[in-house]
């Protein structure tokens, strides 16, 4: 059996199984999950803590679907469950609705400014949330979408989830001045609510409290990225650093 | 930074990621907190992001990221010690200490904490000093207690 | 002590201890339970062990701290055998009386004996106290029995014979076998059929695998596996080998809270015992089975209790749960498949290997074998711990056992289950407490808590105080449990300052819907029940606190008044020193006055005042 899920399984697992989503019987690779398996097959699901290059911890709790029969149902977050062979999936039951207008609902009372929160939710007909908001000024939804990619992708682990519930927030640690950090930007980039601030003036990228000279093109003399970032690819890729400090254009 | 108090509590484990949470809850009895720069060398030591610490020390209650007390004064509102006068307890605590919960005295003698349970229901309301436990505490004999600890 | 080279010698050891112990040797055993420690338990077994020098005694009756003796209402407790005379409320003062009476003369002290709470009929035998004679211990049976820090006197109980049992005659399948048929669920909250979870992870695929002990107790208001762990941690520990061996386990954690230093103390003793006497590590007494346990401390997070959490606490990260599946049966600790049981579910296991599991399977209800430990506490007179078969009533249990409300106060509800579970009302008195019966009311077993309460409990308060509790321990990782919480939270405190709308009783109950249906795990989806049931069954209270601003019970503090009436009041200021704002003024020997707008209606002045002068409503 195969635990790991991920968004691309065609390739390493071939066995397929058949399942049925909204009484449609189909095909998908054992293994994937089920948000993938749907998409794949058309049926819309919104996420907002979901991307297909990062595994997924189903923390928003908005691609959730209703499984099983009648009435022995129950929701699950399609990004991390599985398919399986003859499981009854429904992607818009009135459970389904429910839960995913609950979810957009208690998002909005919390981050009532967020775009993506607020487009998702009109979708679902809500235009004003009925709980309390906090802070009107709250963009962080708390998807961890930048950690992840931080941790993932980049490799480098600069910030993490820090505290719970009531005081739960994306942090650097001790909420000083990122050591670990080299300024790629990819938080900030991957972020669905542009909650993460960043500056570029003068040559220099400020981020997590801390400056990072940029690099200019040894050829063109365009800034490439900081230059904290170029040494970190040269690190892992075993490269000189001064492969990277020619930017895309002029190589 | 006490390299050698350190490297005591560290000998004791393999140098495991696993480690994480026995080294800081050794630091912590020991240190009466997690101070910073121990930290990043037990990030070192274990191989683990300072991120990764970061999260821990303030997910779990034990660990506290600023100096405690030398008394740990646990006020614990279970659903008994709730209903049975918790809340009066720890106030009587907080007034007679001068804190709030989650706060140490400024001559460094208590900390004042409240906690979920601490299993001795019948008892309630229930207090714990250190290792030593208090029950049916009624609020009166509060300065009675907090002087059996001061020095 | 030997270490057992084989598991003859074991038996013949076992032989030789039991004929070198004399059935009539005097004892005393000091209750040091959770219940009698913060009572000064400790105060008492060291005047014991003084006066048992003074008279000589020393080495003709043997001194022992026990664990839970059961009736905690009643500490500090004492039990003599082999009379099975039980004392209580003893102090030190006491003990010279005892020792002199009783230990020398065979004489009751009648004064220490147990009273009924209606009859006032004095009784001093443990078999004739009704708390105990309606009682059915399989995992307490040894709690006031033995010394929990001897192995011997684990061994001379019974104690390993299951685990001689099954690697003598039993092979892995065969216990599995044994462990479903008796019907076993676990006794932790979920009652999912012990032996099946088993089943599944002996089955999956790999060599290595784990067993965790779940010592987690983070229900306030149940302190069994705390009393089980301090007061007989071996049969935790034969109930894991038991289980490694049908599993396939080799290494096991036993993940106990650091807010219980004795019960780690206790098993850390243990552990080392059964190292020490060959009954864990390499090769168990030429077996050829192997196992080791290791203890983890938990660091303070209610949510470890739930098992995915817990096994990434284990692995050093924070105890954020995760979707499953995979379960931890399948891929678990290290992504490896994992057994997790809480420690009355170990507790059992030897015990039906030892009697089997039709013995077991004939105790309980249809689908809830076997006996369940609760933790009756609040408004009761007899508050402890009991162990009664499933499918007891809960009158039965509050009424027979728990000798009725105390103050003759009348019956209002019985919260179960900790924070996940629901208050149930007086209609209900009379159902047979079950995992499926608790269901059906809006509530659940969990790990056994049971909390009592009468007329001075405030059900909005009450469903209040479990949602706060749970929002400053769930972890924030998933949206319906993070956020709802804190609306929820938002909408009782709005109730209870006297700002509560009838529209937020509708919300309310929407909101506790989609949380169940949506929540990652269980604390999120069963944290509504403590709302929920108190909205089902007490609904009128909530409108009360709504329409009239009024808290019946008096607990809501916004919504009370206090004042002082100048013909009772001596002006003795007990209340102006307790009172933290300075509210209250007068001169001394004069009545005083409390100022209304300063007063933050903390009630401190209300308890310190011992004329009644203190008004409140």
């Amino acid at each position: 059996m195969v635990w790991k899920i991920t968004d691309e399984t065609f390739e390493t697992i071939t066995e397929e199984v058949i399942l049925s989503i909204d009484g449609i019987s189909l095909r998908a690779p054992q293994g994937q999950s089920l948000l993938m398996a749907a998409r794949h097959h058309g049926f819309d699901i919104p996420t907002l803590c979901h991307h297909s290059d990062l595994p997924s911890e189903g923390n928003c709790r908005l691609c959730l679907v209703e499984i099983g029969e009648h009435p022995r149902t129950r929701l699950v977050n399609s990004c991390t469950y599985p398919v399986e062979a003859g499981l009854l999936v429904q992607t818009a039951s009135e459970k389904v609705l429910q839960g995913r207008r609950m979810v957009l609902e208690l998002l909005l009372a919390r981050c009532p400014k967020a775009k993506i929160v607020q487009d998702l939710a009109a979708q679902m007909g809500i235009y004003e949330s009925r709980f309390k908001t906090d802070d009107p000024e709250e963009l962080c939804i708390l998807c961890g979408l930048c950690v992840r990619a931080c941790r993932e992708v980049v490799g480098v682990s600069a910030i993490s989830m820090a505290h719970r519930t009531p005081g739960k927030l994306v942090a650097t640690p001790f909420l000083e001045a990122a050591e670990a950090c080299i300024g790629c930007g990819s938080c900030a980039f991957i972020c669905p609510t542009g909650v993460i601030p960043y500056t570029e003036k003068d040559g220099v990228r400020t981020i997590w409290g801390r400056d990072f000279p940029l690099q200019p093109c040894n050829v063109c003399g365009n800034f490439i990225a900081p230059t904290a970032q170029l040494e970190h690819w040269a690190k892992i890729t075993g490269d000189p650093v001064e492969h990277y400090f020619v930017c895309k254009d002029c190589r | 930074m006490d390299q050698e108090r350190l490297d005591t509590i560290l000998s004791r484990y393999e140098g495991d990621a696993a480690d994480l949470i026995p080294v800081l809850q050794d630091i912590q009895d020991q240190y009466s907190y997690l101070p910073k720069d121990e930290l990043k060398v037990v990030a070192q030591k274990l191989n683990v992001p300072l991120t990764r610490i970061f999260s821990v020390a303030t997910f779990y209650k034990m660990f506290s990221l600023i100096p405690k007390g030398r008394h740990q004064i646990r006020v614990c509102l279970g659903t008994t010690c709730h209903l049975r006068g918790g809340p009066r307890l720890m106030e009587s605590f907080s007034h007679r200490l001068g804190v709030e919960p989650g706060y140490t005295t400024k001559d460094m003698q208590f900390s004042l904490e409240t906690v979920g349970c601490l299993g001795s229901c019948a008892q309630a309301p229930v207090a714990m000093i250190d290792d030593k436990y208090f029950g049916r505490l009624a609020t009166d004999k509060v300065p009675k207690i907090l002087k059996l600890y001061k020095n | 002590m030997p270490k057992f080279e084989s598991l003859d010698h074991l038996r013949e050891y076992r032989r030789q201890l039991l004929a070198r112990r004399d059935p009539q040797q005097l004892q005393v055993l000091v209750c040091a339970g959770p219940g009698c420690l913060p009572m000064g338990s400790e105060e008492v077994a060291a005047a014991f062990k003084e006066e048992l020098q003074a008279k000589g005694l020393e080495g003709k009756v043997l001194l022992k701290e026990s664990g839970c003796q059961g009736l905690c209402a009643r500490a500090v407790r004492v039990i003599l055998r082999p009379r099975e005379i039980c004392y209580q409320q003893v102090t030190p003062e006491d003990v010279p009386e005892i020792v002199e009476a009783t230990l020398m003369n065979g004489q009751v002290v009648d004064r220490l004996i147990y009273e009924a709470p209606l009859t006032g009929s004095k009784i001093a035998h443990k078999s004739e106290i009704p708390f105990y004679r309606g009682q059915q211990p399989i995992v307490l049976r040894k709690l006031d029995v033995i010394d929990p820090e001897s192995l011997d006197d684990y061994l001379a109980m019974g104690g390993y014979r299951g685990l001689r049992k099954i690697l003598t005659e039993m092979t892995p399948e065969a216990v599995i076998d044994a462990v479903e048929r008796s019907g076993l669920r676990g006794r932790g909250g979920g009652g999912f059929p012990t032996g099946r979870k088993w089943r599944v992870c002996h089955e999956a695929e790999g060599e290595v695998k784990f067993i965790i002990c779940n010592g987690d107790e983070g229900d306030p208001g149940a302190f069994m596996d705390r009393a089980v762990m301090e007061g007989d941690p071996h049969a935790v520990i034969e109930g894991m080998l038991i289980g490694a061996y049908a599993i396939g386990a080799r290494k096991g954690y036993i993940y106990v809270r650091h807010e219980y230093p004795l019960a780690v103390k206790r098993l850390q003793l243990a552990i080392g015992q059964a190292r020490q006497f060959g009954l864990l590590g390499s090769n168990i007494m030429r077996s050829g089975f192997g196992f080791d346990l290791k203890i983890a401390r938990g660091a303070g997070a209610f949510v470890c209790g739930e098992e995915t959490a817990l096994i990434h606490s284990i692995e050093g990260f924070i105890g954020e749960p995760s979707p499953r599946p995979p379960y931890p049966a399948q891929a678990g600790l290290w992504g490896l498949p994992t057994v997790i049981n809480n420690v009355e579910t170990w507790a059992n296991v030897p015990e039906i290997i030892n009697l089997g599991p039709e013995w077991f399977a004939a105790i309980g209800t249809e689908n809830s074998k076997g006996t369940k430990v609760f933790s009756l506490v609040g408004a009761v007179n007899q508050t402890g711990l009991v162990e009664v078969p499933m499918g007891t009533t809960l009158r039965q249990i509050i009424f027979e056992l728990g000798g009725g409300i105390r103050q003759d106060h009348e019956f209002k509800a019985v919260q179960t289950g900790g924070p996940s579970g629901g208050c149930i009302p007086k209609e209900f008195l009379d159902l047979p407490v079950d995992y499926d019966s608790l269901q059906s009311v809006g509530s659940i077993m969990g790990s056994g808590g049971m909390i009592v309460m009468d007329h001075t409990s405030c059900m909005v308060d009450v469903a209040r105080y479990f949602l706060s509790f749970l929002f400053e321990e769930s972890c924030g990782k998933c949206t319906p449990c993070r956020e709802g919480l804190r609306q929820m939270l938002f909408l009782l405190d709005e109730i209870i300052h006297g700002r509560g709308e009838e529209a937020h009783l509708a919300l309310m109950e929407e909101l506790c819907a989609a949380m169940a249906d949506a929540s990652l795990c269980g604390l999120g989806q069963s944290a509504a029940n403590p709302v929920l049931s108190t909205l089902k069954y007490f609904r009128q209270e909530y409108e009360t606190h709504i329409r009239d601003k009024k808290c019946p019970a008096l607990v809501c503090r916004p919504l009370l008044k206090y004042s002082i009436d100048p013909e009772t009041c001596t002006g003795c200021l007990a209340c102006v020193r307790e009172c933290p704002v300075g509210a209250i003024t007068g001169l001394k020997k004069q009545p005083q006055e409390l100022d209304q707008e300063l007063c933050i209606k903390c009630g401190l002045c209300f308890e310190s005042c011992q004329f009644e002068a203190v008004k409140v409503e």
